[in-house]
């Protein structure tokens, strides 16, 4: 862990040293403090209660060479009191780019995103999930990649190449939001090449008026793996397993007027039986209301996999209806509400976030949610008790 | 039909003379719109000052760039550089007449780009007093033209001319606009809201040439009669015609920017 940011800052005086002429860099990024607070104690007694305090930064380098090559660098730290697992390193972004009239080539570590819905993203798939940061999965783990980029009139092609598989971040046995037994670090792959395999992708996109397109196909080690109850000298323990994957994914948003229209579906084999999974819904926005200068979205999703009560995911056949207020202030204040509802099973998982700026650079942010989960075969049901208030501040540079 | 044009060719003196405001308005309009077209692409760098009753400030900083598309809205890419948090954040554009835009956002720290929904051109954009159609791209049609009388603003002939959205999603009824004789740009311009009464009023100034041709001013004032908040909008680094084309302003050029 502690090799990597040396490595980096080498790199950056290294890159300084030549920056010459029509060259820009600059330092953007964050720091962060976060308090959360758990009503519940534990449902383990070797997870922490109540209180937790953590610090993290995300600095950005940019620098740039002319119009045509730029360079980003995105080191992440976090330092949490009570989860080893939770204090974590990783360089989120450390890529060049070469942008020409009809095509860009990036290499190095980056970050994808694909997609249109809300209450979760089936077709993202490049980058892994960074769970310890959060369990809504919409943190990142750095992902070495070469992509090309062709824009053309018939669309946008990206291809690309991934050499190298990131494990996705499980919470440690002090953390919170993690299974019972926690989830073990004794990883085991389909492919003999482990986390070495070079995984494929591609993904076409295109708007046509107010319908933009996605289609996708991922060949790789799932980013998503499998968790196995395994039997060790050491008691019974969870082991995440990755499968060779073949994932087609279809995206499709229509924007028409005051409606989003937001559909993914994914066709997945190769692990365990193949399956579809679905989330589609609508995004609906009141301007102005109440006569003030705010807008209202109201959301309302459907979540599907044909996999049933057997899917690795909590979210098999639930219904997501949550809003959006965007008070348009000076502040940017905003607030998102929502509640994912298992349609066969009493489990519903609540979330609450909520922004603000003050004093020029300073961000606060809160974050609750709430989860009640009756049956045990529901993911969820081990988080039961992790019902949380999180509140970060945070100075923007 | 046709031994009847020989008569309106006649009539024709007339018809000039008794032009109705309603045309003079649009003779006007589509006078300014001649004076301007052909500018190509325009970028700029632009800084907002939000004041709010109380005299508290704060600051936007953005990168912007537009494409002139003949025969509707231009296209436009608009990039954030401050407030802090929203760094890298960028918008872009391509404006209708009388159809809702095409609008998507890019979100830096997901990287994820975002169709939205455009309905709200009144909306305030980056919580300032200027509404995104006080930001979008001048079109002939998107108003109904009236003009009122000539004055005199800030020591520069004026007309005044009365515009009326066509777009029912406006918040505006109408607007009064002292449009400058000598360079055919508005000068003040009265916003009036959805309830008819007075809202805001702009202030244009500091007018310069480019490319001998075209207008461009410094400073756009904006002040809300109805929150007493205020906003100034300054201009600066003007580029005409850089070579920028349709590929500037797609959703691949969202995620290029910097």
């Amino acid at each position: 862990m502690n090799k990597q940011p040396i490595f980096a800052i080498t790199l950056l005086i290294a890159l300084g040293g030549f920056g010459v002429h029509v060259s820009a860099s600059e330092w953007s990024g964050f720091v962060a403090v976060e308090y959360a607070y758990f009503p519940q104690s534990a449902l383990d007694d070797q997870q922490f209660d109540q209180h937790n305090i953590s610090f993290s930064a995300e600095p950005e380098f940019y620098h740039s060479w002319g119009n045509e090559h730029s360079l980003t660098f995105v080191p992440f730290i976090r330092w949490d009191e009570h989860d080893s697992q939770r204090s974590h390193f990783d360089v989120r972004e450390l890529i060049w780019t070469h942008a020409a009239e009809q095509w860009d080539i990036r290499a190095g570590i980056g970050k994808v995103f694909w997609g249109v819905t809300e209450s979760q993203h089936l077709v993202d798939i490049i980058n892994q999930s960074d769970l310890v940061e959060n369990i809504d999965a919409e943190d990142k783990l750095g992902q070495p990649m070469i992509n090309l980029t062709l824009l053309q009139d018939w669309g946008m092609l990206d291809l690309f190449v991934l050499p190298g598989f990131r494990e996705r971040s499980f919470a440690g046995k002090d953390g919170r939001f993690r299974s019972s037994p926690e989830i073990d670090d004794h990883t085991v792959y389909e492919s003999g090449a482990k986390q070495k395999h070079v995984d494929y992708a591609l993904r076409w996109s295109q708007t046509f008026d107010d319908w933009d397109v996605g289609l996708s196909h991922f060949y790789g080690t799932s980013r998503e793996p499998r968790i196995i109850p395994t039997v060790t000298p050491n008691g019974l323990v969870l082991v995440p397993f990755y499968d060779i994957i073949n994932q087609t994914g279809i995206d499709v948003q229509a924007t028409l007027d005051a409606w989003l229209w937001k559909v993914e579906v994914i066709h997945r084999s190769g692990q365990g039986e193949t399956f579809n999974a679905f989330t589609g819904g609508f995004e609906y926005s009141f301007v102005g209301v109440l006569d003030s200068s705010a807008d209202l979205g109201l959301i309302a999703e459907y979540l599907y996999d044909d996999r049933g009560s057997n899917a690795a995911t909590p979210f098999e056949d639930d219904v997501f209806i949550g809003a959006r207020l965007g008070v348009n202030d000076a502040a940017s204040s905003e607030l998102l509400f929502g509640v994912i509802s298992d349609l066969n099973q009493n489990t519903r998982f609540y979330s609450l976030e909520a922004s603000r700026r003050f004093a020029r650079s300073w961000v606060i942010s809160v974050e609750a949610r709430f989860i009640s989960a009756e049956a045990n075969n529901d993911p969820l049901f081990y988080l039961r008790h992790d019902d949380s208030i999180k509140v970060e501040l945070a100075r923007h540079f | 039909m046709n031994k009847f044009i020989g008569l309106w060719l006649l009539l024709l003196p007339l018809v000039v003379c008794a032009q109705t405001p309603e045309e003079r308005g649009l003779e006007i309009a589509l006078e300014a719109d001649k004076r301007d077209a052909g500018f190509g692409d325009l970028s700029s760098n632009m800084v907002m000052t939000l004041k709010n009753a109380n005299g508290d400030t704060s600051i936007r900083k953005m990168r912007s760039k537009a494409l002139e598309v003949v025969g509707d809205g231009d296209k436009s890419l608009t990039i954030f550089d401050k407030p802090a948090d929203v760094k890298g954040t960028a918008f872009l554009s391509f404006t209708h007449i009388l159809e809702a835009d095409d609008q998507w956002l890019y979100l830096p720290a997901l990287k994820r780009v975002k169709r939205i929904s455009s309905k709200n051109k009144s909306g305030p954009f980056m919580g300032s007093e200027f509404a995104f159609e006080d930001l979008s791209s001048v079109e002939v049609a998107k108003y109904a033209y009236r003009y009122v009388k000539d004055d005199v603003f800030d020591g520069e002939d004026c007309f005044v001319i009365e515009t009326t959205p066509k777009y029912q999603y406006s918040g505006y009824t109408r607007s009064l606009v002292w449009m400058s004789k000598d360079k055919y740009q508005p000068l003040k311009v009265e916003f009036y809201d959805r309830k008819k009464a007075l809202l805001k009023t702009l202030m244009v100034s500091g007018y310069k040439q480019y490319l001998g041709k075209y207008w461009r001013p410094d400073v756009l004032t904006m002040v809300n009669h109805q929150t007493k908040k205020e906003t100034v909008l300054t201009f600066s680094d003007y580029a005409f015609q850089t070579g920028l084309t349709d590929r500037d302003f797609n959703k691949a050029s969202l995620k290029r920017i910097k």
